[in-house]
């Protein structure tokens, strides 16, 4: 079933799709799903194992299954310091 | 753990860590740096989300102060526009001897470099611009 979600990007992600936010319909299952689908959709091709996602503001595993109403963050490959 | 734009001032950090009990005080400064690799750096752009920064700082902190004997421990990560020589993060930590105080320094920088949703770009001399670990992924990790 099609699930609203909020996805949310940062930095290089930010700037490939062109905005911060968006509400989107998915069949995606999980958080690793979603990430595939939207980088077909925004020209994306960061390898998966350098990024990381969280829902609803904690950090999550990509194989965390996403329900109707949730709020994904996707961060491209962290460099602090 | 705090992350924001304001300017870091070491000394005042620091004397947040005195402590009696202390024999020893540790401390990382992150500094803007004028190369990387290959390429003329100009200044540096942060970016964090700050919500689970801030909250996967405090773990990271925590997880030191379980594994080392610390009697103290700070850190400050800054956002937004850094020119060259500014300092980036700060690390600070204060025990009864110098050995813990080394080494949950050396943690707590670590892990904040690779766990916290901090990003930076680059602004190159040549006018271009680049985010760290992404488009050179090749090198990443």
């Amino acid at each position: 079933m099609s699930k609203s979600i909020t996805v949310r990007y940062f930095a290089l992600f930010r700037e490939h799709a062109g905005i911060g936010e968006e509400q989107i319909d998915s069949d995606a299952l999980t958080a690793g799903d979603l990430f595939a689908e939207l980088q077909d959709r925004h020209g994306s091709s960061e390898p998966l194992g350098h990024c990381k996602v969280a829902i609803n503001d904690e950090m999550a595993d990509w194989g965390a299954a996403l329900k109707d109403g949730d709020t994904v963050l996707l961060f491209p490959p962290v460099a602090g310091g | 753990m705090q992350i924001g734009a304001a300017r870091i001032d070491p000394d005042a950090l620091r004397r947040e860590l005195f402590d009696h009990a202390a024999g020893a005080y540790v401390s990382f400064e992150g500094w803007i740096r004028n190369r990387n690799e290959g390429h003329d750096v100009l200044r540096l752009e942060y970016e964090a989300y700050d919500l689970i920064a801030v909250k996967e700082g405090e773990k990271v902190i925590a997880e030191a102060r379980e594994k080392y004997a610390l009697l103290q421990a700070h850190c400050v990560h800054r956002t937004g526009l850094l020119e060259l020589g500014e300092c980036a993060v700060w690390v600070g930590v204060s025990s009864a001897h110098r050995d813990e105080a080394f080494q949950a320094c050396r943690y707590i920088i670590d892990q904040v470099k690779v766990r916290l949703p901090v990003w930076k770009k680059e602004h190159y001399v040549d006018g271009h611009s680049g985010w760290v670990n992404c488009e050179r992924c090749a090198a990443y990790g």
